[in-house]
């Protein structure tokens, strides 16, 4: 079958189980969307490429599939970069297609030419320039399989406009043949023994879970570890979700806005068994003085992160679900019940507590949304202050749960991700828990919610504040507001303006009520929730400090 | 310390670049680096000699092994091997002086490869400490330009940096 360059990336898409893309066209994807408007193949048209990009992301996250993207060469692609960058630092499955000037033209600053590959080579897995129609089909069969398999990733395809226009016979291909791209999923046998060692050992175990786990769907297996050794659970930003917070040996998150209870247990653990997870600086605090008693067993995909922050007792390479499975069988039930109690007290006596003082309070409103939602809800989250109550006061209970950029702490990113996460997943309620500042940088999208009718729920905890930052002035910079006191439009008549549904909430009582309201229209609603201005995120370690030394809270 | 690491690489377009970022963005020193062709017509051989320790070499490794055009890592840096450079030097050399030279040149089993005017074109091959004797000797007859390889390498008898699927048609 001889087919056009632009039907043979569609044909394969499709191939692939693709269901929908997000992009935006211009003048290098003529060609590609020329095809796509006889084609099957569901698109989103975007107002801004880097929505197209945290789409699909969002996308993924919620989904475990792939998320695609497209856009055209220069501005187009430029603008997907820090919805690239933001997939890589999580991990995230996703392919971005960009439109690229002809192979003749290319190198000679054609008009929107830029080099593409070249800037993505740090935030993507992989890349690919793809010069001649023949290699297309096993380019993009190539591409799924690297984002896909292995620590997943996001792959970007520079496609010239020649190539697109040129056809050849299309057959995809059924496997890849990639030389230098192996991937271990079994666990060293010996390496099992020794932690299984270490473990029949330990006294006081706590179980550190990261984004590892839900990308390697190993919630299950997780479980059952924590149960198999009565240890106590907590995760990072990513790995939320991955272990109910609902359960009793759930301590919630770690690290700088973590709870007491996860960071003073780690302080006091002896083995600390990291799994699927990166050992960040916003985890570990000072990582002289992270868990010192303990020894340390990692399990990871990527070997590379093993011994990378960090040194580790016993190391595991492998994929996260595997590894979990081969520990499990061979551990008893054993039972701590002094360090059960321990963390019981622990967590008894550190909850996470806010003062209550009539006044409308961003924590109130995360809780009352989990109360409403039964913890059913996909919440993605923008950046801030309002993504760490979201991680902090939403009892989450199921993976992929939570959406929120982790790695690369990106503003703007919730609310594409949410159109992306109920586009593949049209069931849920998807709420997107927003700030002031990080909503207006991609507030645009409204149109596309609207245009493709996407219920979407954006809850705005607006305290006219870029928050976290005047929080981060408050207490290291001498209470000195430097461009931190932000104004932004009316939201509820924007809103309006846009098509979507606007409402307006002062008072605590009007929270769920609203909240009803939205999730009842069945359309784009935008809730500006006035809060009490100068609250703060609490506890917190300090930047640099030690975990066990919080302030507040 | 210094390792040497021989590293063979897809022959695609960027894989220089890909190699090389990674070196700088993780901040990782390279001595020297030196690319080409090998016997297999799509793959190339990178000799990269980098400074670091046990930690950082290991970091390296592990970090080259996931660039997808990476196909094989050796750190032959405590195996026997041989190592080369290759060095150009171009010197003054007066008609008074060129004797002097000439039998520099002998000593270290150097060529001269062009005679000019008023210079004379060096070319030594050798392991880093012959070519730095050389390169000394040369100094007092004016250095007007120098270049110098990077560092290739190879293990010394029965072991290979080859990929096995090719060994085995050996
Ligand atoms: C794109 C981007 N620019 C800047 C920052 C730095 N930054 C982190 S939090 C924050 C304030 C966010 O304000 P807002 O969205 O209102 O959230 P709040 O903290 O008030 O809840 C800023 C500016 C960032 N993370 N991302
Ligand atoms: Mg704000």
């Amino acid at each position: 079958m001889k087919l056009s360059g632009a039907e043979i990336i569609i044909k394969s898409l499709q191939e692939e189980g693709v269901d929908a893309i997000f992009g935006y066209p211009g003048g290098q994807v003529i060609p590609f969307y020329d095809a796509l408007y006889d084609a099957t193949l569901k698109h989103y048209l975007v107002r801004h490429e880097q929505g197209a990009a945290h789409a699909a992301d969002g996308y993924a996250r919620a989904t475990g599939k792939p998320g695609v993207c497209v856009a055209t060469s220069g501005p187009g692609a430029t603008n997907l970069v820090t919805g690239i960058a933001t997939a890589y630092m999580d991990s995230i499955p996703m392919i971005a297609i960009t439109g690229q000037v002809p192979c003749s033209m290319i190198g000679k600053d054609s008009f929107q030419e830029a080099d593409i590959t070249g800037i993505t080579l740090p935030i993507t897995k992989h890349n690919f320039l793809v010069d001649d129609i023949n290699d297309l089909a096993r380019i993009i069969k190539e591409s799924f399989h690297i984002a896909t398999t292995g620590r997943p990733g996001p792959v970007l395809i520079d496609v010239p406009k020649n190539v697109q226009v040129e056809s050849t016979n299309y057959k995809y291909p059924e496997t890849v043949s990639l030389k230098g791209y192996k991937v271990t999923m079994e666990a060293n046998k010996a390496q099992v023994k020794n932690a299984v060692n270490l473990i029949k050992e330990s006294r006081r175990p706590v179980i550190y879970a990261g984004g590892g786990v839900v990308n390697s769907g190993a919630s299950s297996e997780l479980y059952r570890l924590a149960e198999l050794t009565s240890s106590p659970v907590t995760t990072t930003l990513m790995g939320i979700g991955s272990f109910p917070e609902t359960h009793p040996l759930s301590l919630g998150m770690l690290g700088m806005h973590g709870t007491k209870a996860a960071n003073y247990a780690v302080t006091d653990c002896d083995l600390l068994i990291a799994v699927g997870a990166r050992f960040d600086d916003r985890v570990t605090g000072n990582i002289a003085e992270f868990a010192p008693k303990a020894r340390i067993i990692h399990i990871d995909i990527d070997a590379a992160e093993i011994g990378k922050n960090i040194r580790i007792d016993v190391p595991i390479v492998g994929d996260v679900k595997n590894v979990l499975t081969e520990l499990n069988k061979k551990l008893e039930q054993t039972e701590s019940h002094e360090w059960y109690n321990k963390i019981i007290e622990l967590k008894d006596k550190y909850p996470l507590a806010y003062e209550n003082n009539g006044k409308l309070k961003p924590q109130f409103i995360i809780e009352q949304i989990y109360d409403l939602t039964k913890g059913e809800a996909i919440i993605t989250t923008e950046v801030g202050q309002n993504q760490m109550w979201a991680a902090q006061y939403y009892k989450y209970t199921k993976p992929r749960s939570f959406i929120s950029s982790g790695g690369l702490g990106t503003m703007g990113y919730g609310f594409p991700a949410a159109i992306g996460a109920k586009v593949g997943c049209p069931d849920a309620v998807v709420i997107d828990i927003a700030g002031d500042g990080s909503i207006q940088m991609n507030i645009q999208e409204l149109a596309t919610a609207v245009q493709y009718n996407i219920p979407v729920i954006v809850a705005i905890l607006n305290n006219n504040y870029l928050g976290m930052v005047r929080q981060w002035q408050e207490l290291f910079y001498d209470r000195r507001y430097s461009h931190t006191d932000i104004t932004g439009p009316d939201f509820v008549k924007l809103a309006e303006a846009y098509g979507a549904m606007g409402i307006r909430v002062t008072e605590p009582g009007q929270v769920k009520p609203a909240l009803k309201q939205a999730i009842e229209a069945k359309r784009p609603v935008v809730i500006d929730f006035v809060v009490d201005r100068e609250e703060n995120v609490f506890p917190m370690v300090p930047p640099g400090g030690a975990n066990h030394k919080m302030l507040g809270g | 310390m210094r390792h040497i690491l021989a590293v063979l690489v897809e022959n695609n377009p960027g894989v220089l670049t890909r190699v090389a970022g990674l070196f700088s963005r993780r901040g990782y020193n390279i001595d020297s680096l030196s690319v080409g062709r090998t016997e297999h017509p799509n793959v190339s051989r990178m000799t990269i000699v980098v400074e670091g320790d046990d930690l950082v070499l290991e970091q390296v490794t592990k970090q080259l092994h996931k660039l997808v055009d990476v196909i094989k890592i050796n750190d032959i840096t405590s195996e026997e091997y041989v190592d080369r450079e290759l060095v150009l030097v171009k010197v003054g050399a007066d008609p008074a002086v060129r004797g002097e030279i000439i039998q520099i040149v002998d000593i270290f089993r150097a060529r001269i490869v062009d005679i000019g005017q008023r210079t004379l074109i060096i070319e030594c091959t050798g392991d880093e400490g012959k070519i730095s004797a050389v390169i000394e000797s040369l100094k007092p007859f004016g250095i007007k330009e120098l270049v110098r390889t990077g560092k290739i390498a190879m293990l010394r008898g029965h072991k290979f940096t080859s990929l096995n699927e090719f060994k085995e048609e050996e």
